[in-house]
């Protein structure tokens, strides 16, 4: 399974702080997007904004990478701490 | 020797100072940061809500602590980060750097400051009289990290 988290205002708006996808049906963070636009299409707009951030395995990612079972995907606004 | 903590309890800062100066003989100066929840000049804030992303969180600290003993020549460094709901003037972040010289502890703190505010996974939603927002990040904050992302010192 690979696991997706939600921070943020993306959280408040989807009502979603997290899922679990089969990480046989995305092998990469591209797929995962596409899987999850699929299946909630009104994400569109903050998933696919250029200011989300994605991390996998807690690590900032700009660039799409390829998935493993047990990865960790969170999408999330700029931060805003400190 | 590195302290790093997200905790929602408040701290004390001269209990952390006195933590710093005990980790070696060798200490001259000690620059201690305290960041507080700012209200607005027309005291409109109620409540800040800090969200955070638990364990990304910690793992940037470490990183950021790190990279302060890599670059400054420092003895010690505490950085803690509160999150949950916090009201005007109750403190939010800590950076405290033990070092030989003042010059290094300086720049050690305003480094893991600048690059804090761009790098930790939280996110604050404020609530004033008028309804609740969250809060968008400063072009301004990003330059300031900029600034030692592009010193290779």
């Amino acid at each position: 399974m690979i696991s997706v988290l939600f921070f943020g205002k993306l959280r408040e708006a989807f009502d979603c702080s997290g899922l679990s996808i089969a990480s046989d049906s995305v092998a990469t963070t591209n797929e995962l997007l596409d899987n999850l636009l699929a299946s909630h299409p009104d994400w569109e707009t903050l998933l696919t904004d250029e200011q989300t951030q994605m991390a996998v395995n807690q690590a900032l990612v700009k660039h799409h990478v390829s998935l493993a079972s047990g990865d960790e995907v969170a999408f999330f606004p700029p931060v805003t701490g400190g | 020797m590195k302290t790093i903590a997200v905790q929602s309890e408040d701290f004390d800062v001269a209990e952390y100072y006195q933590s710093l100066r005990e980790q070696s003989k060798n200490i001259g100066a000690i620059v201690a940061f305290a960041g507080l929840v700012r209200d607005f000049a027309d005291h409109s804030l109620q409540s800040l809500m800090l969200e955070h992303y638990p364990g990304m969180a910690e793992k940037v600290l470490n990183n950021i602590a790190d990279e302060a003993i890599h670059r400054f020549s420092i003895e010690a460094i505490n950085i803690t980060h509160r999150y949950g709901e916090l009201t005007p003037n109750e403190q939010i972040v800590f950076v405290g750097v033990a070092s030989a010289h003042r010059e290094e502890a300086f720049q050690a703190a305003e480094f893991s400051m600048d690059i804090l505010k761009t790098q930790i996974p939280f996110w604050k939603k404020e609530t004033t009289s008028k309804g609740s927002h969250w809060v968008e990040s400063k072009a301004k904050d990003d330059q300031q990290a900029e600034r030692w992302l592009n010193d290779s010192a």
